[in-house]
């Protein structure tokens, strides 16, 4: 259902990288022709979704915030039946990830050594090791497509079994959304905690309404919106940092997986990881959205790219996206 | 190897102008591959290297160069070390340290400042330093009036960037705060690491001692101070979680002595301990020969051997591999781990000192207090 009307629609967005310190939302809003009201989403800031006041400055036209997160904690108030079945949905969804995050670390690891063992003068030939290699990647794609197909079943069953949108509290919530959004010609989503701002986005059932209006998303924002949300860092404090299949985006923008901050969290100079990263998720494209950055995409039409934002190739490289 | 020294000692003779040259030509320490080389001009009857590498010579004699008033010390140092030190000269009868007049590079304590030796590989981390898109946490002071101590206590407290009293925050008291604010850069740490989403956002109490030689080693006056006065304290005044997982006990040296024992003695009360170079010094047999200041040390430290029980739920140590104290802090791993702890233990070369522990924070309370990093993209 969803699917079908985002086709026959067409979505308008630009997707940006960190605004705090260089905002470029201004001109993105500019870039879809933007003059009026602006719907904005900062449900990833969780508690400080009410702190917009910076964030309206830079929109340079009037803002809306819809408050998706204080909603959502008054849903919950009102309706502590589903309260309680969201947070074992959510407790479920832990779960699974952990589970899956410990066969992904020895997955990722057979990949890194098949890898390794491609690019050694080792006595494996490269005829013997480069298949050994593809089929460690493929081990860890079929990983990667069976989590995140276990999450949208988990996910589906939520939504089947409570159907959230017909509950008075949701509706009545949807409907003075809706509401603000009639008076709206655009929408901002804001970046922060990402499972924050998905779950709240899914709750108020927005991916259908805002396939009608041009967004301007950025960071956490940006990952929402495409089909497949992989959490990534790089060199964190603690693990190897594989980077992780969270679940399905909102599936507004196809074949691109959303890399914010991409220079601060991945090690760009690493050819090696940065193959195995494009490699895992091809045919996606992987694009690194940094400050300053920004990619204009309208569905059924080429990406169109900002001069600094780059993506990650299969040979390692991290190039300047000319036109995908 | 062959080190740029070996150009200077293989002339004959040298001359003043062939040490200036030498001097001019290079940074010193001159730290090449594994081998450090240390350089002192000036009269003296002897220089020597007083370091604080515990398995090597507390004092190690310089070499002075043919007739010239150039020294030179060459010093093997693995990768990654970092070594704190001075130099003592020795004039008649007359001896005096100093520090290395070649090197800027000082590392400060409550006692002065040590010159350092930045070995191959060691770099001081970036989450140390002050960043320009941080934002800032806070600093607050509390005054207790009642303790256990019979006296007033000041406890600096530390609140997170972005601190807001509708939301529910872990706990970290941290022995020595006024110390690690200012010799181990932790409130720029914390900034830094919150920032990042490395670590929860924290709110950390940071305790002032009276004479923590007293104070610490399983002193139960402390231990009350802490779980019977502090924590009730900061709960009342702060949003915390009230719950033994998210409140943590830190300390250094016998600030991880006291931190060990409050939890010892209040069980169920502290979730989380990160103890730092911990002088947990013990007998098997017999008398220990570190002095008084160690008995009640000693004491506390073969009690919890005898008896640990099981003080807290995660545990993370460090120690310095060229500290005193590595033996001991080796040894009481296997007891933690033995207890049904969750241990995390982390060596370093480097010795007992602020910046040692400085450096380890990030692993630690990342930890004990991981962020939300993996779920945070702004």
């Amino acid at each position: 259902m969803t699917g079908e009307f985002i086709r026959k629609n067409a979505v308008r967005v630009v997707l940006l990288g960190p605004q705090r310190m260089a905002p470029i939302l201004d001109q993105a809003f500019s870039l879809l022709d933007v003059e009026g009201n602006v719907a904005v989403i900062t449900a990833g800031w969780q508690e400080r979704e009410a702190e917009d006041q910076e964030l309206t400055n830079a929109l340079g036209r009037p803002g809306i915030n819809l408050k998706l997160y204080a909603r959502s904690d008054e849903v919950f108030r009102d309706d502590p039946e589903l309260f309680e079945a969201n947070r074992v949905k959510q407790d479920f969804l832990k779960q699974l990830q952990e589970l899956y995050r410990r066969r992904l670390t020895h997955a990722m690891a057979a990949a890194r050594q098949m890898q390794r063992l491609a690019h050694s003068d080792s006595v494996a030939s490269g005829e013997v090791v480069v298949p050994h290699l593809s089929r460690a990647i493929a081990m860890v794609r079929q990983l990667d497509d069976e989590h995140a197909a276990q999450v949208e079943a988990r996910i589906g069953q939520f939504h089947t079994e409570w159907k959230p949108s017909e509950r008075p509290a949701v509706a009545r919530q949807r409907a003075e959304i809706q509401a603000i959004l009639d008076q709206c010609e655009a929408v901002a989503i804001a970046g922060g905690h990402v499972v924050a701002l998905l779950n709240r986005m899914r709750l108020f059932g927005l991916q259908a309404t805002l396939a009608q209006l041009p967004i301007v998303a950025w960071s956490a924002g940006a990952m929402v919106l495409t089909e497949r949300i992989i959490l990534f860092h790089d060199s964190p404090p603690q693990g190897r940092g594989d980077a992780e299949v969270l679940g399905n985006g909102l599936g507004l923008i196809p074949g691109l997986v959303a890399l914010p901050n991409a220079r601060r969290r991945l090690l760009l100079d690493d050819r090696q990881r940065i193959a195995l990263f494009a490699r895992r998720v091809a045919p996606a494209h992987c694009v690194a959205l940094d400050e300053r950055c920004w990619l204009h995409y309208t569905s059924g039409q080429a990406w169109r790219a900002g001069p600094t934002t780059r993506q990650l190739t299969e040979s390692g490289q991290c190039v300047v996206i000319e036109a995908v | 190897m062959r080190r740029a020294i070996d150009d200077l000692l293989d002339r004959a003779p040298v001359t003043a102008g062939d040490v200036d040259g030498f001097l001019r030509d290079h940074s010193f320490p001159l730290v090449e591959g594994n081998q450090v080389t240390f350089a002192f001009r000036g009269e003296a009857d002897a220089v020597r290297l007083r370091h604080f590498i515990y398995g090597l010579p507390t004092a190690q004699p310089f070499h002075r160069v043919h007739d010239t008033d150039f020294w030179y010390f060459i010093l093997d140092l693995p990768q990654g070390s970092r070594v704190e030190y001075k130099f003592e000269l020795q004039r008649g009868d007359h001896v005096e340290w100093i520090r290395d007049p070649f090197n800027p590079l000082l590392a400060r304590d409550p006692f002065g400042a040590n010159s350092v030796c930045q070995g191959v590989g060691y770099e001081r981390p970036s989450w140390t330093q002050p960043q320009d898109d941080v934002r800032p946490g806070t600093l607050d002071h509390l005054i207790l009036n009642d303790t256990p101590f019979g006296d007033m206590r000041r406890v600096t407290v530390y609140l997170p960037a972005r601190f807001r009293d509708t939301r529910l925050y872990r706990l970290l008291v941290v022995h020595d705060g006024g110390d690690y604010l200012t010799y181990a850069a932790l409130k720029t740490v914390l900034d830094n690491l919150i920032h990042d989403f490395e670590v929860a956002p924290l709110i950390v109490a940071l305790t002032h001692p009276g004479d923590r030689l007293v104070e610490y080693p399983d002193n139960q006056a402390h231990s009350a101070f802490l779980a019977e006065h502090l924590l009730p304290l900061m709960e009342k005044k702060y949003p915390l979680i009230q719950s033994p997982a998210a409140r943590g006990l830190m300390g250094a040296s016998f600030g991880a002595v006291a931190s060990l024992a409050a939890a010892w003695r209040y069980p169920g009360t502290f979730g989380c301990l990160l103890l730092q170079s911990g002088s947990f010094a013990f007998t098997d047999i017999g008398q220990h020969s570190r002095g008084p200041a160690f008995d009640p040390v000693v004491e506390f430290v073969n009690a919890f051997r005898q008896s640990p029980g099981k003080p807290a739920e995660r545990v993370f140590l460090s120690c310095g591999t060229y500290e005193s104290l590595i033996y001991e802090n080796r040894s009481i791993v296997p007891l933690l781990q033995q207890t049904g702890m969750n241990v995390r233990y982390v060596e370093a070369r480097d010795g007992h000192n602020w910046e040692n522990w400085r450096d380890r924070l990030r692993v630690a309370l990342s930890w004990l207090f991981p962020g939300p990093l993996w779920m945070v993209y702004e």
